[in-house]
């Protein structure tokens, strides 16, 4: 495993997507190879703040026209 | 009614998840708002369809995108595809200064990270072509895997794999320039500093 490697298969590991083998061979890598753990740190933290940033809250307007569209009796959270 | 209390219990607490995503695919309130409702009364509709046991998050995102696909989408099918496909990998950690030599006297990227506010994340991921938009948003907002993500976009996994790639990589560049056209990165380092 070099670090170009390490560096084409991060989104599929920081995925959760790679084999089990694949998987050790990048994590042992990564060990060893501080500046592309580095790298794959901020991959991580960077997808944490656009997770997080992008989070809305519905319209309490909207959560009752839905209930009421459907017949749901409205719970009264608003 | 039981089916309607069920229907209450499993699809009404993915409300909040589903606003959000409708808001980056529509870009407006008002859409998002029709978008959710109407993702709502057909995924209603459809409840006998819906396998237990099976994911409803999935069912309701993928409702969601068919309904967007179908109703609010520009009739237009423009070319999504951009230059900006050789964007090297770890490109906004390289452009913070990180896997660079001079390491000793930079701010963290990650607080960087960390003081690019929220309307700025929005922004640039809404201004991403919609199928890389999708893609990242159902990948990294949303937590769903390749398989969950190519069942909700109808696409083959490859598809979603390769939109993913590009719209991460699309994202970055763009939070870069939205960054830098906002101030909100340190001063360069240079030689001299007042």
């Amino acid at each position: 495993m070099d670090c170009e490697r390490a560096s084409h298969r991060m989104y599929y590991y920081l995925d959760g997507e790679l084999t089990v083998w694949r998987r050790w061979v990048i994590t042992r890598h990564l060990n060893r190879c501080p500046p592309c753990a580095q790298g794959y740190d901020f991959e991580i933290d960077l997808r944490q703040v656009i997770a997080m940033r992008c989070r809305d809250t519905v319209p309490p307007d909207l959560k009752r026209r839905v209930a009421d569209a459907l017949g749901l009796s409205a719970t009264d959270d608003a | 009614m039981a089916d309607q209390a069920r229907f209450a219990d499993l699809a009404m607490p993915y409300m909040d998840a589903l606003y959000s995503a409708a808001l980056r695919m529509t870009r407006t309130p008002a859409d998002a708002e029709d978008l959710v409702q109407e993702t709502y009364l057909r995924a209603y509709r459809g409840f006998g369809g819906f396998k237990d046991g099976t994911n409803i998050k999935a069912w309701l995102y993928k409702i969601l995108t068919n309904t967007f696909i179908n109703s609010y989408r520009a009739k237009k099918r423009r070319p999504e595809e951009t230059d900006l496909d050789d964007t090297e990998d770890f490109y906004l950690y390289r452009r913070l200064g990180g896997l660079e030599a001079a390491a000793a006297e930079r701010t963290p990227e990650t607080q960087v990270l960390e003081s690019i506010p929220e309307p700025v994340v929005k922004e640039a991921l809404e201004s991403l072509p919609e199928q890389f938009r999708m893609a990242v948003l159902l990948a990294d907002v949303e937590g769903f895997s390749y398989k969950e993500i190519a069942e909700i976009m109808d696409v083959p996994i490859g598809t979603v794999m390769s939109r993913l790639h590009r719209g991460r990589k699309q994202l970055q560049a763009r939070l870069w320039n939205f960054a830098q056209e906002r101030g909100l990165l340190p001063e360069p380092a240079a030689a001299g500093g007042s």
